[in-house]
């Protein structure tokens, strides 16, 4: 079958040539506008450009007025060495060495296609860390499910989870950590939010630009097919509705084996300084790669499309500027470097191609067998897309929600009362064990993993001769973020940057991945706006920049939108590994101590919503002074060889978090609530700001006046104990958690009650 | 001079860095040996590592058993060269037929990544003669592809020889027969393992440091045999 290529003359030829670009999910006014920037119609090459490229999941048009503010509000320090807007951001870790580390989205194809969705997901940020220069070190990811029990869950989490192992493992990339959480509104929308984390010399940092008359341009990596045409524009950027057409073949498939490849090429490509600019080929794929690395530059390129290496020869050249195929790569290389570059690519089996230059001019012109199809400003589809204002508005139903409290919810208020909430939290899905997860991936990989799951934060020694190494946590709630999206936002924030502060690592950057409904309507818009300021307002007061990010929108299904969610993500350093605190402690004898107030904080807490069914009233209040404050005595304790073993306290509140010790540690404990706080209230209060502290009695004194001095309160709370069996008429060493004068359970009974709710998953 | 001992590294295997650093970390000095080259560059032992050789969509190790660099080991390791393949080359040696049987997908049907605990039965082979027998030690497995099969007569003779060289010792993690976690060939010098001992050399990066064992074994075995005077 012969076709018509729609060249430019051909575009000037037939002004009135009807397009289709409503389906490739643009506008009528952005239909015209790109009319009125190219003074005529665009060829179908180059609306496929615009479309994916204007798309709301590359051109960030409903986020990008709020997203603005990160940039004066970025503290001022010198932590940050490339910022918001490249690949992803860089932050110096010292001794010469920096860090790259940015999470990004997956939800819809996830979704589709669970399995490739989530793979893919993992394969793009790894891709966009290579980019950077750096070899990628460690992934984590964060996931959102409807309830546990729901059919769709049952087809949507195992093929998740098996795509994220799937590809992670076969990279190499160990997997450190990260969430998994269910609630209702995720049952249509499950989250896939991945991250990597790289790291490089300061002198290898790699940006996206492509210079020098003459240069070429050079596409490696896997060949292009029909896989993920249109990903961005009509899978991300879009409500999904019943009853419309299938939207599989915008899902792509990954091929870890071939990441692998580019990952180790590419390493040599910048080993052997051949490089001039890179780009990944990832949304968007070659519209994407093709425009930003020329807008970058100078603006001239010249791409031989018919030069690109297809797995399908069936595909028009729409088609291939708008597939997102995975695994490809685009270099800039001067010409008498192509040679080396060509043959290292051979070397690791990866297939290269000559696929343009850089030209004078500043236009990027494709053409198709010798014919013009492509000729625009490529900083008009990079950046010039479209920026909306949208109205955004508090709806009324905020009233509600914040005048609906806890205070009428039964509490329990003896021991044995007590004892049933505990169980029955440690057997929900969102407080119960995730290894049946967090099993399924490698975490030991390259053997630098000093810390992962369930440990509060992943920690990865990065230099073997100092020890220096980085800590992560990736943190969200929607809940709390539902009943006040700034507070939520900051919520989120707080307890990332407390996760990381807990192994001892000082807390120095961030990224976020914020996940929402649809910016079409106010209310979500208003959300929006909030969790973006606060977030803000949040890493400007802890001084701690915003290094990138990525929004996801239209994530509901009919009216319903997700709950709000703003997952964050905190980079710590720490001088030497060996001085990591862990979850686990070892010693009978050693004291847990409560940092920081703990208020009757109950709206929005796991034991209101996962037993109660309640969702309302106000968030726990967050005071990101006290939490720098808390932080600093977390990492004095670590580097000073006061704290033994430490835990963030969040969800499920105190009780929870010393149920989580003990089965960590398989020791028991006993513990107490201090004089001024009601039983209650200390288990299952969810107050931010807090952390247990295992503390051995010869460091006791020099740990209580530390936090005297520095004004954090310090609650003696209990004592590791293992041998509390017999006084609870069990046999001589069943590990047991007394809280004096209220209630005993052994470690099993919690462990039983911990691994039920994901064991139901379980084929 | 310390003992030389190759470490193998195909396009997709993973765990060539840690294997390198357990060696390393023993004693010995690390040769990278690459998949396309039928050179063992006069290594003294050989680790064929962790991973997923060229992809491993076909049966895992089925193409890296056709490598040039097999080519060469196959015929070194028939005349004695001592040989550890980790998990992706466990799977390689019995796809070599230096090792019998076949690893198939884990009976759960799922990756699967914990500490392990494992009981060593022989400690005659050339990796594993530093431990003592009937030591249990706690290592990391990870795999999708580890259950180990083969026919009952194959056991038997396994068994009977004392080449069951680890095996799995609280539960068993992918459905291997008679819980088997790791064998060698009959003169002891090539030895197959699912877990992997290069990711327990160090409390701080593992659940223990008693993967190292292995690799002691090989220093000692290659000092004792005088191979490096």
């Amino acid at each position: 079958m012969s076709r018509v290529v729609d060249t430019v003359a051909n575009a000037v030829a037939t002004p009135d040539t009807s397009q289709p670009f409503a389906e490739l999910g643009l506008k009528p006014d952005e239909y015209d506008r790109i009319r009125t920037i190219l003074g005529r119609r665009p060829t179908s090459g180059e609306l496929a450009m615009y479309s994916v490229m204007w798309s709301e999941h590359c051109s960030y048009k409903s986020s990008k007025v709020h997203l603005s503010q990160f940039g004066p509000k970025t503290p001022k320090n010198d932590v940050l060495m490339v910022g918001i807007g490249e690949n992803a951001g860089v932050v110096d870790i010292g001794d010469g060495w920096a860090a790259t580390f940015k999470a990004e989205s997956h939800n819809h194809p996830s979704y589709v296609e669970p399995y490739q969705g989530a793979a893919t997901g993992v394969g793009g940020i790894v891709r966009d860390i290579l980019a950077m220069g750096a070899r990628p070190v460690a992934v984590m990811d964060s996931l959102r499910f409807g309830p546990v029990d729901a059919a769709d869950t049952a087809r949507v989490l195992p093929g998740i989870v098996a795509g994220v192992g799937g590809y992670g493992n076969c990279l190499g990339l160990p997997n450190i950590g990260g969430e998994v959480q269910f609630d209702s509104t995720y049952l249509g929308n499950p989250l896939v939010n991945a991250l990597c984390v790289g790291v490089m010399r300061h002198e290898d940092i790699h940006l996206a630009k492509a210079t020098g008359l003459g240069n070429k341009v050079i596409l490696y990596g896997a060949a292009t097919g029909g896989d993920g045409i249109g990903g961005v524009s009509v899978l991300a950027s879009e409500t999904f509705e019943d009853g419309g057409p299938a939207k599989r073949p915008s899902v792509q498939v990954g091929d870890p084996f071939m990441e692998k490849l580019l990952i180790e090429a590419t390493l040599e490509l910048f080993a052997a300084h051949l490089v001039e600019g890179i780009q990944d080929l990832g949304g968007a794929g070659l519209s994407c790669a093709t425009s930003e690395l020329a807008s970058a530059g100078s603006g001239g390129m010249h791409v031989e499309l018919n030069l690109v290496p297809l797995r399908d020869s069936t595909l028009t050249p729409e088609e291939i500027l708008m597939s997102e195929s995975q695994e490809r790569m685009c270099a800039i290389v001067t010409p008498a470097n192509v040679d080396a570059v060509l043959a290292i690519c051979a070397k690791w089996g990866v297939q290269a191609t000559v696929i343009g230059e850089v030209t004078e001019g500043d236009h990027l012109v494709i053409t198709w067998h010798g014919e013009t199809i492509v000729d625009v400003p490529p900083r008009t589809v990079a950046h010039d897309g479209p920026i909306y204002n949208r109205p955004y508005a508090r709806p009324a139903s905020q009233d509600d929600i914040e005048a609906d409290t806890t205070a009428h919810l039964p509490r329990p208020s003896d021991g044995a009362g007590y004892k049933a909430d505990l169980l029955a939290l440690l057997a929900t899905a969102n407080v119960g064990d995730k290894s049946w997860v967090t099993d399924q991936y490698d975490r030991y990989v390259r053997g630098n993993t000093v810390l992962a799951q369930p440990d509060d934060a992943g920690v990865v020694r990065v230099d073997e001769q100092s020890g220096r190494g980085v800590a992560l946590a990736l943190d969200g709630n929607g809940r709390f973020t539902l009943l006040d999206p700034y507070v939520g936002a900051q919520l989120a924030l707080a307890e990332a940057y407390r996760n990381v502060a807990v192994t001892g690592a000082v807390p120095i950057a961030v990224t976020n991945c914020l996940n929402f409904g649809s910016p079409e309507d106010p209310a979500v818009m208003w959300q929006f706006e909030r969790a973006v300021t606060g977030l803000a307002d949040g890493a400007l007061a802890l001084g701690t920049p915003v290094t990138g990010g990525n929004v996801s929108f239209y994530n509901q299904t009919g009216d319903v939108a997700i709950l709000p969610t703003p997952v964050i993500g905190v980079l710590g350093v720490i001088d030497d590994v060996e001085r990591r605190t862990p979850l686990r402690f070892t010693e009978d004898g050693e004291l847990i101590y409560l940092l920081g107030q703990t208020r009757d904080e109950l709206d929005g807490s796991m034991w209101a919503g996962e037993l109660h069914g309640h969702l309302g009233g106000r968030p726990p209040v967050v005071d990101l002074a006290r939490e720098k404050v808390l932080a600093e005595i977390l990492v004095a304790a670590s580097r000073d060889g006061m704290a033994s073993a430490a835990h963030d306290v969040s969800d499920g509140g105190v009780a929870v978090a010393l149920a989580e010790m003990a089965m960590r540690s398989q020791r028991g404990l006993r513990f107490w609530a201090p004089d001024d706080i009601d039983p209650f209230t200390l288990l299952f209060s969810e107050s931010a700001g807090r952390a247990l502290v295992v503390v051995a009695r010869s460091e006791e004194l020099r740990f209580t006046e530390m936090c005297a001095a520095r004004g954090v309160e310090a609650a003696r709370l209990g004592v590791v104990d293992s041998g509390l069996a017999s006084e609870h008429g069990h046999p001589a060493g069943t590990q047991v958690v007394e809280m004096t004068g209220q209630f005993a359970v052994t470690i099993d009974e919690l462990r039983a009650a911990h691994t039920s709710a994901l064991s139901r998953i379980a084929n | 001079m310390s003992a030389r001992i190759g470490v193998v590294t195909f396009p997709g295997t993973l765990d060539d860095v840690d294997a390198a650093r357990a060696v390393a970390y023993a004693g010995g000095e690390a040769v990278a040996l690459w998949h396309g080259d039928a050179d063992l560059k006069g290594v003294d032992a050989v680790v064929l590592p962790g991973g997923f050789s060229y992809g491993d969509y076909l049966r895992c190790g089925a193409i890296a058993n056709l490598s040039p660099v097999m080519s060469v080991l196959t015929p070194a390791a028939e005349e004695g060269l001592p040989v550890l393949g980790i998990c992706n080359g466990f799977q390689v040696l019995c796809e070599a037929h230096l090792l019998p049987g076949a690893l198939t997908r884990n009976q759960s049907l799922h990756f699967v990544c914990r500490d392990q605990l494992l009981q060593v039965e022989d400690t005659t082979s050339a990796w594993t003669n530093a431990f003592e027998p009937g030591q249990v030690i706690t290592v990391p497995i990870k795999n999708g592809e580890g259950c180990y099969q083969a026919d009952d007569f194959t056991l038997d003779q396994l068994e009977a020889e004392g080449r069951v060289v680890v095996r799995y010792h609280d539960l068993n993690p992918n459905g291997s027969r008679r819980d088997i976690a790791g064998i060698r060939n009959e003169r002891g010098n090539v030895v197959g393992l699912m877990p992997h001992p290069e990711h327990a050399i160090d409390s701080l990066t593992g659940p223990s440091d008693e993967g190292l064992g292995f690799f002691v074994s090989i220093l000692r075995t290659l000092t004792t045999e005088g191979a490096l005077a």
